[in-house]
C-alpha cells in the first residue's frame, strides 16, 4: 500500500473511532446522570428483582436506560473494529466530562485534587489515543 | 459484583463483535441486519447477560453509596480488562497503553476525592 494511502486510511480510522467514541461517552455520561438522579429521587430500594424492575418505570430512570441502550449500541459498533484496550481507556474521558458537567450545570466546585485527576486522565487518554485502535485485528506484525 | 460482571461483559462483547466483523454501514436497514446477526452470537448473548447484572448492581450501588465511591469502583475494571485484552484477546498493549491506563486509574482516584 502506498504510504499516503496508509496514512489516509489510518486517519479515517481515527476519525470514525473518535466519532463513535464521542457518541458512546456522551450517551454514557448523560445516561448515568439521569439514572443516578432517578435513583436518588426514588430513595433506597430493596435488592429483589421486582424492586429493581419497578424502578425502571421512574421517568428519570427510564431516560437513563434509553441513553444507556444508545451507549451499548455505540460501544458494540466501536468494538467491532477497535481494541478493548483502546476503547476502554479512551472512553474514560467521560470521567472528565462528568466533572465539567458538575461544574457548569450543577455549580459544583472542582477541588485541586479533582483538577489533578482531570489532568492525569486527559494525559492518559491522549497517550492511548495515539496508538492504533485496531492492533489485534490488523495483526501485530511489525 | 459490579466489577466482575462488567469485566466479563466487556471481554465477551469485544470477542463477539470482533467475531461479527467490522460494522461499517450505518443505514437503518444495515443496522437492523447487523443487530439480527449479533443477537444470534453466543458471545454477545453472554456479554449482554453480564452487562444486565452489572447494570442492576450499579443501580443498586448508586442507590446506597455516594457517587464518590461508585465512580472509582467502576474504574477498578480497567486493570483486569487490560490484562484479559492482552492475554485472552491477543491485543497489542504497548507501553503507551499501559502508561495511559495507569494515569487514568490514578486520575480517577484523585477525581473521587
Amino acid at each position: 500500500m502506498p504510504a499516503t494511502e496508509a496514512i489516509g486510511s489510518n486517519r479515517s480510522l481515527h476519525a470514525k473511532t473518535a466519532l463513535w467514541a464521542t457518541i458512546s461517552v456522551v450517551s454514557n455520561v448523560a445516561g448515568n446522570s439521569a439514572l443516578t438522579h432517578g435513583m436518588h429521587e426514588l430513595g433506597p430500594i430493596g435488592s429483589a428483582p421486582a424492586d429493581l424492575i419497578g424502578a425502571l418505570f421512574h421517568p428519570w430512570v427510564a431516560i437513563g436506560v434509553v441513553l444507556l441502550i444508545v451507549w451499548t449500541l455505540a460501544h458494540m459498533a466501536l468494538l467491532s473494529w477497535a481494541d478493548l484496550s483502546y476503547v476502554m481507556p479512551v472512553t474514560a474521558i467521560g470521567y472528565v466530562v462528568t466533572a465539567f458537567a458538575g461544574k457548569f450545570f450543577l455549580g459544583e466546585t472542582v477541588s485541586l485534587a479533582r483538577w489533578v485527576g482531570i489532568i492525569l486522565i486527559t494525559a492518559g487518554v491522549t497517550l492511548v489515543g495515539r496508538t492504533r485502535p485496531d492492533s489485534a485485528i490488523s495483526g501485530t506484525a511489525p | 459484583m459490579c466489577v466482575i460482571a462488567t469485566t466479563v461483559g466487556d471481554v465477551f462483547r469485544s470477542l463477539g463483535m470482533r467475531h461479527h466483523g467490522e460494522i461499517s454501514d450505518f443505514r437503518p436497514g444495515a443496522i437492523r441486519g447487523a443487530l439480527a446477526s449479533v443477537a444470534r452470537n453466543w458471545m454477545v448473548i453472554v456479554s449482554t447477560c453480564a452487562m444486565a447484572v452489572s447494570f442492576f448492581s450499579f443501580m443498586k450501588l448508586v442507590s446506597i453509596a455516594p457517587m464518590t465511591f461508585a465512580v472509582p469502583m467502576s474504574a477498578a475494571t480497567f486493570v483486569p480488562e487490560t490484562l484479559l485484552a492482552r492475554y485472552l484477546l491477543g491485543e497489542n498493549v504497548d507501553w503507551r497503553r499501559w502508561m495511559g491506563i495507569s494515569l487514568i486509574v490514578i486520575g480517577v482516584i484523585f477525581i473521587a476525592q
